[in-house]
């Protein structure tokens, strides 16, 4: 529920804010056309679908915990996507926005680090490779 | 017993496989089937320690217990977002 091959609508995920919301912040997650200096043509998604709607619902919980006020809804899309195609949203709405920025952030760091999802970049001069954050952050 | 083991992403590849069926002694740990894995596929070899893993939908670490039936996962470094 959490994950979808389609393409991801933000609009129609700000739409589902409350009328007690006062802060609604949304992070849009979306291909570039570069990573680390390469040229790149887009992206595969590959998750491990079961236990990764099990860790995201994990995440919301601990979310739910820290600001209960907030709420939080994350969108991750997997397959094949394009130059500019939005991969992941996050929608944090809460009755003021400092609780709903600090959520949102929260919880697209926290997927980033726990959630089993892997993706390939597919370069500019046809090939390709999985994105290891591990050793980006050790250069 | 029998464990299910998944492979993701580029553990898949590297295997050239997505799931197996593993028998493994009773009272087996995460990290008994890791080491197994190091002495059977070159690409594990390499590593100077065991990536994260998970049983039965959740991280484990290598003490963790088997149980028959258990689904086990050896996850790469993860990248969503």
């Amino acid at each position: 529920m959490h994950l979808t091959h389609e393409p991801i609508d933000a609009a129609a995920l700000l739409a589902r804010a409350r009328s007690s919301d006062g802060g609604v912040c949304v992070f849009v997650g979306v291909v570039r056309d570069e990573n680390e200096g390469r040229s790149t043509t887009g992206i595969e998604y590959e998750a491990y679908g079961s236990m990764a709607e099990a860790e995201i619902g994990r995440l919301l919980a601990a979310l739910a915990q820290t600001w209960p006020q907030v709420r939080v809804e994350i969108v991750h899309r997997l397959g094949r996507l394009a130059i500019g195609d939005a991969s992941v949203a996050v929608l944090a709405t809460a009755p003021h926005r400092a609780e709903a920025f600090a959520a949102c952030r929260e919880a697209i760091d926290r997927l980033k680090t726990t959630v089993p999802i892997w993706k390939k970049e597919f370069y500019r001069d046809g090939s390709s490779d999985w994105v290891d954050p591990t050793r980006a952050a050790r250069h | 017993m029998t464990v299910k083991v998944l492979y993701f992403a580029s553990f898949r590849e590297k295997t050239g496989r997505d799931e197996e069926r593993r028998q493994v002694a009773d009272g087996a740990r995460v990290g008994d089937v890791w080491a197994a894995l190091v002495r059977e596929v070159p690409h594990f070899a390499a590593f100077l320690k065991m990536p994260p893993a998970a049983v039965n939908l959740e991280y484990a670490g290598p003490d963790r217990l088997l149980r028959e039936g258990d689904e086990l996962a050896f996850l790469p470094p993860v990248a969503g977002g």
